[in-house]
């Protein structure tokens, strides 16, 4: 959930940062002491809790470490050699992309749709928008429990297709299927978070182009298309990646609905970084994985400042 | 879009009297006509899509009370036909339910109001004061943004070991209050404050406070509308937080909610549903109330995380 916070605040920060600064003081002396005193909590704790990790998990990965065995041999670059040859690593990665694309493409046209739907000023708006809304805050894994119950082989959604005649799968029996689940389940929970973004994005929009475009005879496709949507490109693009690094994370989902199964069908990179750590205790060969997943959210923040400006449409 | 339908919505409301003129095309009637249907047909549309958002919930709470036959139902009736609350004995017969409820809650209350209090100083002093290597200190806490906590779990899993606070809650309260956790409080925090008219603070100065005075005084009780949206966003984090319990925690009694809802399985490892669902009836429901009673601070606060500034 925050995790898809994270980066528009980040934006929004640092485009706060630029435009404004704090002035300087008078008494600049005792004030720079208490300004330390007051980021000295989250400094230290970055530091403690952030940058030292992360440089420790770069030094395991080039280890042989074996908690069970308790050893702990420098491997050199053995850990990301294996990386190479690991079939289950390749399958991971690809269950990974497959999730990331199928939750994108869904959330965020979804979130659209919606947004657009309750953008449209009809009665019973503001119910309806809680009810979109109201998954995100359930417990994620309370949330995923009476979903793994509906998708059961004889659960409440094959129940409900029965009834128009259809003979449903099992849907967390198939990997197709419980591919498709996870998805689906993740995309009703945070939905209504994207949706918010898209609908104070939707209110943004100046009516007034909106009305020239009316009179000039454009229909309401056609103003969505070339009016709305570019106006709203900057939200659609940030909504896009944050929702990506947030599925990158999808953790709970897994455990609780497939286990990472049937067979490793959605044993997302996540998923499967756990297992190595704490099912096979090869902390080494984790740790690897975990700077390649590093590696991956760094990349695709990069991706988001570079494309930014270009992609996007700016008022100014 | 927009303006379309607020036309609409206008033409209903003088519907009567619009079609009791005579002057009016039949043309412009069928038009107000199709343009009325369609916005029956667009709440129609928002009632179907609702389902998939409310049913499970509404299902996890009636469910609770059906005898376990009637949950195994082919087709899942809505209410019970028999209702019992026997279920919710065995929630707690099977496990130390209240403990664990206690375990979550007190946590998650913890790291609230550490998180609201170290981000409130941090973002306030990043915003408002000037001092050597703030920037660098600042991009040193951003890095928190860019690290998943799962990226970080084996070395702090390791730290944690080290200390000897395996199957403890130490872990579980002190990386979110002071690690990457916080960083995005602080950030929310930073923006408030950036935003923070300095003529009251100049009022402050005025009257002989100083940097703590002024902070504790003024800017941090003006903070409220931001510390609302890092309270309501820290609470949820730590209540559903699953990854750090099962790797931390390893006693039952230890355990926090989302780790001890998966527990209630039967003797072949298959999940006991009318138990779970009554479990996460317990979970989920006193959440969902305090939400609809302030949803606004909720739709606001999740929505202020991402878009404000």
């Amino acid at each position: 959930m925050t995790s898809s916070a994270v980066l528009a605040t980040v934006e929004a920060a640092e485009r706060k940062g630029r435009t404004r600064r704090p002035r300087r003081s008078a008494v600049a002396r005792r004030d720079a002491i208490v300004g330390y005193t007051m980021v000295a909590p989250v400094v230290l704790g970055s530091v403690a809790f952030v940058i030292v990790p992360l440089v420790a998990v770069l030094w395991f990965s080039l280890h042989d470490w074996n908690v069970l065995a308790n050893t702990f041999v420098f491997s050199g670059a053995d850990n990301y050699e294996r990386m190479l040859s690991d079939p289950g690593l390749r399958d991971s990665l690809l269950a990974s992309l497959w999730f990331s694309i199928g939750l994108v493409v869904l959330n965020v046209t979804l979130a659209l749709f919606l947004a657009v739907l309750l953008n449209q000023k009809l009665p019973g708006t503001t119910t309806f928008r809680t009810f979109f809304f109201s998954p995100v805050v359930v417990s994620l894994v309370a949330w995923t429990i009476v979903w793994s119950f509906l998708l059961q082989a004889d659960g409440g959604i094959n129940g409900f297709l029965s009834l128009i005649g259809i003979q449903g799968p099992n849907w967390l029996r198939g990997d197709f299927t419980a591919m498709v689940s996870v998805i689906i389940v993740q995309v009703f929970k945070n939905v209504g978070l994207n949706m918010i973004l898209f609908l104070a994005a939707l209110q943004g929009v100046p009516e007034e182009i909106g009305e020239a475009a009316r009179i000039d005879g454009a229909g309401a496709w056609r103003r969505f298309r070339s009016i709305t949507l570019p106006m709203i490109s900057p939200t659609i693009l940030l909504v896009m990646i944050l929702t990506i690094v947030g599925s990158l994370e999808v953790f709970a989902q897994i455990a609780v609905l497939t286990g990472g199964g049937p067979g490793n069908s959605t044993t997302v990179l996540v998923y499967y970084l756990y297992q190595q750590a704490f099912r096979f205790n090869d902390f080494g060969y984790a740790s690897a994985i975990a700077v390649l997943m590093f590696l991956i959210v760094l990349a695709l923040t990069l991706v988001q400042w570079q494309t930014r400006k270009r992609w996007v449409f700016h008022e100014n | 879009m927009r303006t379309d339908v607020l036309d609409t919505a206008q033409e209903l409301d003088t519907r009567t009297v619009v079609t009791g003129r005579t002057g009016l095309s039949a043309e412009g009637l069928t038009a107000r006509r199709r343009r009325k249907w369609a916005s029956v047909g667009l709440v129609a549309l928002m009632a179907v899509l609702s389902i998939p958002f409310v049913f499970p919930t509404l299902w996890m709470v009636t469910s609770s009370f059906k005898p376990i036959g009637e949950i195994l139902q082919k087709v899942p009736t809505l209410w019970p036909a028999n209702p019992t609350v026997e279920a919710y004995g065995e929630v707690f017969r099977l496990q130390p339910f209240a403990q664990q409820y206690w375990n979550s809650l007190y946590i998650a209350a913890l790291v609230t109001i550490g998180t609201m209090l170290v981000a409130a100083m941090a973002g306030y002093a990043f915003a408002r004061i000037r001092f050597p290597g703030a920037n660098a200190l600042f991009l040193l806490v951003l890095v928190g943004l860019l690290v998943p906590s799962e990226v970080t779990i084996v070395p702090l899993f390791r730290f944690v070991n080290g200390l000897g606070l395996i199957n403890t809650h130490w872990p579980l309260i002190v990386i979110p209050i002071f690690g990457a956790p916080a960083v995005l409080a602080v950030f929310i925090m930073r923006q408030f404050f950036l935003g923070l008219p300095t003529e009251l603070e100049e009022a402050g100065r005025m009257d002989g406070l100083g940097r703590w005075g002024i902070f504790w005084r003024i800017a941090f009780p003006l903070s409220r509308p931001a510390l609302a949206a890092v309270a309501i966003f820290t609470f949820l984090k730590s209540w559903n937080l699953y990854l750090e319990p099962i790797v931390y925690l390893s006693s039952k009694d230890m355990f926090t909610l989302p780790q001890a809802l998966t527990q209630y399985v039967d003797a072949y490892g298959g999940p006991m549903w009318n138990v779970q669902l009554a479990a996460t009836t317990l979970t989920v429901v006193p959440v969902l109330l305090v939400f609809l009673f302030a949803q606004k601070q909720f739709v606001q606060g999740l929505a202020h995380t991402g878009l404000k500034g």
